[in-house]
């Protein structure tokens, strides 16, 4: 089952074709995986799927609904949630506060909204800062903020951008467990990379963009023989 | 892991200290005890105007502190309030207590009409916006002649007290009664509003729009909540004042002001905590009647320099307002160990 | 209605445009810089006007040779505001921005009219004075030489922002502070520099508009208003928006005075605003 196929997304800046003509799908339960060099316009991808930028072509469908156009509430009551690679925690509240906005969407009751959240906030390990303001919370832990506070939403798909960007080495496998986790509790999961190892441990598919257009799309084997994506970014892979 | 989130959920949903409500409950008893303990005129007039300028600037701190969104206009909810009751009493005969909700509506409805195409812009921009806005309700008022144009209108006296109109003469306790019933139950409505599903998600609009989209917020209508929420709360202590003063005019109710000191209080309390309000009410307007007092006719003139002096005081040492010399542990969160 | 009295207004227009242009790049400058509105803009521009008054008033001082010494005060002043308090808001959250400088307003506003009175006030036969009639059309001199000087100084502006080394520095401030702070361009002294300019323009305009404008501690409102239209107009950050802006908004006053009344006149250019806001947010030159 398709959950997501793009067709022909297109958006250019000014002269700059930040995304041109890309065609991809998803299948649900899956991870792909999308790398690409910087300015490839992964980011941008992220933003004319969730509506945060208006695209110029082509459509975006969920599970066969189009949502091309749609606002950004409306893309997330859909299913869709996302992260994004500035964070954006709500600095002055709690990581409770911040994750119980999420859960809000599913639940009515504050009270059941507040331990939805706490549930969530266990999941991602966290559970012990959860009365700490978000601006007190070091990088890795803001990831995972915002992590739980799209996952409160219960989205069907996942769009995560640059979890491990920034993020120390010693807490990068705890990120890792906690997307495989997220994986085998039904969420399908897009996420953009730059650590090729975490990309070609997790992914089941991959998807290359270099300069705005789409040059590969495969499993991480196949991916890593591509001689363009190693050309324009990956290098001689060296499976360290 | 799984013990750590029982504890988790079997804490409170909010720390507020036992110690804080019979506090409070203590001083509402107080408040209603008061003018029984001999109090003139005077102190009589202190009392309702700290409640009026509280509930006037909660109302300010609904749309700004929630919301995140900076109205430099407010003053027109007011003065539709005013007029809503006046002007009807005056024509119709309408009892001001009906009126009084017909201001809310009026309000209400212009909030609508302001919001839906203002409060998609930014924050200056929307500053702006309700500065003009403001000014303009002043012009057109002192223009209108259906309203009474410049000299506003004259509300008949009735002889003697009488609740139907809404009117006292023999004292001010009735209208201190009167005004604190409308400030408890407004203090109570957005102290309910604040730990609300509503509450938080302001507070996410405010805190970051982008974020809150991603969540399934829609955020221009939240905003547009706000600002309706906010205007129906100002609405009737113009209401009120018109009702207290007998006499409006448009550079009584609809004056900048206004605008100004719900700000300033709200900025000097607190903004965004629902304490706020009436912190900076309880501590500006004694200030602000007694100055009026002693320096005589330019009183006008040394108020605003105080307030002026204040807001730009607050905004460069204590942004956060008065409230914050409390230590958070005792008024609602608890940092946990 | 005559074509005379039409032109007349399109004349009146034009002159003011050009003078709420100058107030308005200053205001622009300023945002352009640091993303902060002078809410204080209107009440600068009233000391400016009271400070070629009282330079007239108690020592003899026309205008004409006071304006030097207005605009230098108005510099001083654009760098203490500076100093004393921007300085201190820099970081804060836009709330405290705008609380901040509506506060400076209102302090500067309540100190005039305490020590000033409300009173209006007016220089009596200033140097500059009497009108020129061109084809029925009356122009006074003092409001000609004003809109002139003040097109001379938007001029002299825009060149001095977009040619010279340090108008450069300020744009490059403008665009990313932090990384001008890099390239050794101290941010603090170009946002003062950037005050001292955005009320110097305040103080021209003011200096000049003394001349026949009447003075009181009220008359910064309605310019500053018009400012924040002009700049929302123009384009945030835009100084050459300002000029156009300027100009759309004196016509507008005085032909919609004219042809629809005039007690509404500020009306039609709050109209202008929610126009642009709601059809063209960027403004005709905006950034965003």
């Amino acid at each position: 089952m398709k959950i997501l196929s793009v067709e022909n997304l297109s958006r250019a800046f000014g002269g700059i074709k930040a995304n041109n003509d890309i065609t991809f799908e998803v299948d649900q339960g899956s991870i792909l995986g999308v790398i690409g060099p910087n300015g490839a316009g992964k980011s941008t991808l992220f933003d004319l799927i969730t509506g945060y930028t208006k695209a110029d072509s082509g459509n975006v469908k969920f599970f066969d609904n189009e949502i091309f156009g749609l606002t950004p509430d409306k893309i997330s009551n859909l299913g869709i949630g996302r992260t994004f690679q500035k964070l954006k925690p709500f600095a002055d509240q709690t990581l409770l506060e911040n994750v119980m906005i999420g859960s809000f969407v599913k639940e009515k009751n504050v009270k059941k909204a507040r331990d939805k959240a706490l549930e969530i906030i266990d999941f991602v390990d966290l559970i012990e800062k959860r009365h700490h303001f978000a601006k007190e919370l070091s990088t890795g832990q803001r990831k995972r903020l915002e992590m739980a506070r799209a996952m409160a939403i219960e989205p069907k798909l996942l769009l995560m951008d640059e979890v491990t960007g920034g993020v120390d080495q010693k807490t990068i496998p705890g990120l890792v467990d906690l997307i495989k986790k997220l994986k085998k509790s039904g969420v399908t999961i897009i996420t953009i990379e730059h650590n090729m190892n975490i990309i070609m441990e997790i992914s089941d598919n991959i998807l290359a963009l270099d300069q705005g257009e789409r040059i590969a799309y495969g499993s991480p084997s196949e991916i890593q023989k591509n001689k363009q994506v190693v050309d324009s970014y990956l290098g001689t892979f060296d499976a360290a | 892991m799984s013990e750590k989130l029982l504890i988790a959920k079997s804490e409170p949903l909010w720390n507020t200290d036992k110690r804080i409500i019979s506090l409070i409950s203590g001083l509402v008893i107080l408040l209603f005890a008061l003018p029984h303990f001999g109090l003139n005129s005077f102190y009589l007039h202190l009392m309702i105007m700290i409640f009026m300028h509280a509930v006037m600037a909660q109302s300010w701190n609904v749309i700004a502190g929630f919301s995140g969104q900076i109205s430099l206009g407010h003053g027109a909810f007011f003065g539709i309030g005013a007029y809503a009751t006046s002007f009807f009493y005056v024509q119709y005969g309408i009892s001001p207590w009906i009126s009084i909700f017909l201001g809310m509506i009026f309000s209400g409805i212009s909030a609508v009409l302001i919001g839906i195409p203002m409060l998609r812009l930014s924050g200056h921009y929307f500053a702006i916006a309700t500065l003009l806005i403001g000014i303009s309700f002043q012009i057109i008022f002192q223009r209108w002649d259906l309203v009474g144009a410049a000299s506003g209108l004259w509300v008949p006296m009735t002889t003697g007290d009488s609740w139907l109109a809404l009117q006292f003469h023999s004292s001010k306790m009735p209208y201190y009664y009167v005004f604190l019933i409308f400030f408890l139950v407004t203090f109570y409505l957005v102290w309910i509003l604040s730990r609300s599903k509503l509450g938080f998600r302001l507070r996410a609009v405010r805190d970051d729009p982008q974020a809150a989209l991603s969540l399934c917020i829609n955020v221009s209508n939240y905003k547009i909540i706000a600002y309706v929420i906010s205007a129906m709360i100002m609405a009737p202590m113009g209401s009120l004042f018109a009702q207290y003063i007998l006499i409006i005019d448009p550079d009584r109710v609809f004056n900048i002001e206004i605008s100004i000191i719900v700000l300033l209080i709200t900025v000097l309390g607190g903004i965004g905590n629902v304490w706020g309000p009436i912190i900076g009410a309880a501590i500006l307007i004694p200030i602000s009647e007694y100055s009026r007092i002693y320096l005589g006719g330019t009183g006008g003139a040394v108020d605003l320099i105080i307030y002026g002096l204040i807001l730009m005081l607050i905004c460069v040492f204590r942004p956060d307002g008065l409230i914050s010399f409390i230590p958070k542990n005792i008024l609602e969160r608890k940092k946990q160990r | 209605m005559t074509s005379e009295i039409i032109l007349q207004a399109i004349v009146t227009g034009l002159m003011m445009g050009l003078i709420y242009a100058l107030i308005a790049a200053g205001l622009s400058l300023i945002f352009g810089l640091m993303d902060i509105v002078n809410f204080a803009h209107g009440e600068h521009l009233m000391l400016s006007m009271f400070s070629s008054f009282w330079l007239w008033s108690l020592f003899g001082l026309d205008p004409i040779f006071s304006i030097p010494i207005t605009i230098l005060l108005m510099a001083f002043c654009g760098m203490l505001t500076h100093y004393f308090l921007i300085r201190y808001i820099l970081k804060a959250k836009m709330l405290i921005q705008i609380c901040a400088t509506f506060g400076l307003s209102i302090f500067i506003r309540s100190i005039a009219q305490f020590l000033w009175t409300p009173d209006f006030r007016n220089i009596d036969k200033p140097l500059l004075e009497g009108r020129l009639e061109i084809s029925g059309v009356f122009i006074g001199q003092p409001q000609l030489t004003a809109s002139l000087v003040c097109l001379i100084a938007f001029i002299l502006l825009y060149l001095f922002v977009t040619k010279t080394e340090t108008g450069l520095a300020l744009q490059a401030t403008a665009q990313d502070r932090n990384a001008a702070e890099i390239l050794g361009i101290p941010s603090n002294k170009m946002f003062a520099i950037g005050w001292a300019i955005g009320l110097g323009c305040v103080g021209i305009a003011g200096g000049m508009m003394a001349n026949y404008f009447f003075i009181f501690t009220d008359v910064g409102i309605n310019f500053a208003l018009f400012a924040f239209v002009a700049v929302a107009l123009g384009g945030f950050g835009s100084i050459i928006g300002c000029l156009y802006a300027g100009i759309i908004i004196g016509l507008v006053e005085s032909l919609g005075g004219l042809l629809i009344d005039p007690s509404f006149k500020l009306l039609y250019v709050f109209a202008i605003y929610l126009l642009v806001v709601i059809y063209k947010p960027q403004g005709l030159f905006g950034r965003y």
